[in-house]
């Protein structure tokens, strides 16, 4: 399963809010084209370690990082590294679902048209594959123009994950995405992962550890900031190495 | 003794419906009041004609000429400046002791009396700047009297738009600046547009800051030079002087007009856009 190569490297990570301490010293590699599946109770820096892989957390005051993270061997927080592309190439679906208040067209083609792309052409083909990856075509394609905000929960989480798409991206990270979302819908994303993990390295953090069980090919354990376990999905939920792993997965907490 | 929660329900519920009801009284009757003593004179003739006589006779056609120019140009300085300052306040900076001190001086700039910008406007730019009596002079001066509202509503809107708004725009590889010009804007538009047409309202009522900076010219303005007279200032001569009440009420009755269809047109385009949007 590690065969592919590696796609994101953390080494030595650590994150700090203010004075608190949000990643402890986490080291972690992940392949290429995979998905990987990160558990553990909330609080435990899962999100946190999301949001540093598009560098999401530069936006918020008093956010320190340390040690490195690198995308392709490249140092994404070297001084240099042009933070608007690597959000072009890392991907982002959010808990809930947040359409811009625009037409579902022009929620599709917000990230294009930020690179540039102006042929009508080549949006309109974007915007209908893109829409297809996302198993979400069929109900919108004869309403492109009306507004995305009017969709239900689960389509509007699909047009979300569209949009994504369409900025043709490597990596797509996932936080709790179906965590407001009923079975069906749920399975409409699960379903999109597994084919789309041919052509993208996804990273899904879940609450839902059946979530991960059911779509991941690794898994990750985080518990108060640390990564606690890591391996593949079938070992870590069938013979974990660390007690704490095997007490979070049968429920005994979290 | 304790009035049972349904009774105290009753009441605040009258009360407060009665508040409404004694505001909109207000509001209709003064509305009904001016336009029955004015339009008997107003008429197209009344709109597009030249004033005689000092107003007592002839039309107003110089004054709402003037009056568009003089607000026209107010919001064409004062919306840039204050939309602008907005947005650096809430996107660009963190709070912090500048911009409380920023936002300070707005809140006092917005209480100071208009009287004083007029004086204020007089020195600066009629005689220091040599703008003398004009349009450009008197828009400048209600430009930075209308400048704090538009500042604080606009504020407010942007404020009021949600930060996943900012943070979905950011993570799809959107700069600042476009997160500002294609998601927030647009979401802010009503705010701002609110904010823009109270300055508006204020600039067409405004009398005294006008008097002080554009003069009282009856003649026809033919640049942002030259003097002018707005339907306030007009009103105010008109009525004080005692030269003409009929003429005071028309020139009112077209002011309240003006007025109402102002905030129509806006109101409508903004509904026709969040409806698009939303």
């Amino acid at each position: 399963m590690m065969s592919n190569p590696i796609k994101i490297s953390a080494k030595d990570l650590k994150a700090f809010y203010g004075p608190e301490q949000l990643l402890m010293s986490l080291n972690i590699d992940i392949p290429d084209r995979q998905i990987l599946g990160i558990i553990g109770p909330a609080g435990s820096g899962k999100t946190t370690f999301l949001r540093s892989l598009n560098r999401l957390n530069d936006l918020i005051p008093d956010f320190r990082i340390e040690g490195s993270i690198t995308l392709d061997g490249q140092d994404i927080y070297h001084p240099k590294f042009d933070v608007v592309a690597l959000r072009k190439r890392v991907g982002m679906l959010f808990a809930l679902p947040v359409p811009l208040p625009k037409s579902i067209y022009e929620n599709i083609i917000y990230g294009p048209r930020l690179s540039g792309v102006g042929d009508r052409k080549k949006l309109d083909q974007l915007v209908e594959s893109s829409l297809r990856s996302a198993f979400i075509w069929d109900e919108v394609k004869n309403r492109l123009n009306s507004p995305a905000m009017r969709l239900s929960g689960g389509q509007q989480q699909r047009l979300c994950l569209a949009r994504i798409l369409a900025l043709e991206p490597e990596v797509i990270l996932l936080d709790e995405p179906c965590s407001g979302l009923d079975p069906i819908s749920t399975a409409k994303i699960e379903e999109a992962l597994t084919i789309l993990k041919e052509k993208y390295t996804i990273i899904l953090v879940t609450n839902n550890t059946k979530q991960a069980a059911r779509v991941a090919d690794r898994t990750a354990f985080f518990l108060m900031g640390s990564l606690v376990e890591y391996g593949p999905t079938g070992e870590l939920f069938t013979v974990p190495q660390d007690k704490r792993t095997s007490d979070y997965i049968t429920g005994r907490f979290g | 003794m304790r009035m049972p929660p349904k009774y105290t329900q009753l009441a605040a519920q009258l009360v407060m419906g009665l508040a409404t009801l004694a505001t909109l009284a207000i509001l209709v009757f003064i509305i009904l009041f001016v336009l029955e003593k004015g339009l008997p004179v107003v008429g197209l003739k009344f709109l597009l004609s030249n004033p005689q006589d000092m107003g007592k006779a002839g039309g107003i056609f110089p004054v709402v000429v003037g009056t568009i120019l003089l607000t026209l140009v107010a919001i064409a300085i004062a919306t840039p400046l204050g939309v602008g300052t907005a947005i650096y306040l809430t996107e660009y900076t963190r709070e912090s002791r500048i911009t409380r001190v920023i936002r300070f001086g707005a809140d006092c700039l917005a209480g100071i009396p208009s009287i004083i910008f007029g004086l204020f406007g007089f020195i600066f730019f009629v005689t220091i700047l040599q703008m003398g009596w004009s349009i450009l002079s008197g828009g400048l001066t209600l430009a930075f009297m209308i400048l704090p509202t538009i500042i604080r509503t606009s504020e407010e809107a942007i404020k009021s738009v949600p930060d996943s708004f900012r943070e979905v725009s950011f993570s799809l590889g959107a700069t600042r600046w476009e997160t500002v010009q294609k998601v927030v804007l647009p979401s802010a538009l009503p705010g701002i547009v609110t904010g823009v047409m109270l300055g508006v309202g204020r600039s067409i009522g405004e009398t005294a800051a006008v008097i002080f900076t554009a003069g009282s010219s009856l003649r026809m303005p033919t640049s942002l030079m030259d003097s002018a007279r707005t339907m306030s200032v007009h009103f105010y001569i008109l009525a004080r002087e005692g030269i003409s009440t009929e003429n005071a009420y028309g020139t009112a009755a077209i002011l309240v007009i003006t007025i109402l269809l102002i905030n129509l047109t806006a109101y409508g385009l903004m509904n026709r856009f969040v409806a698009k949007n939303n």
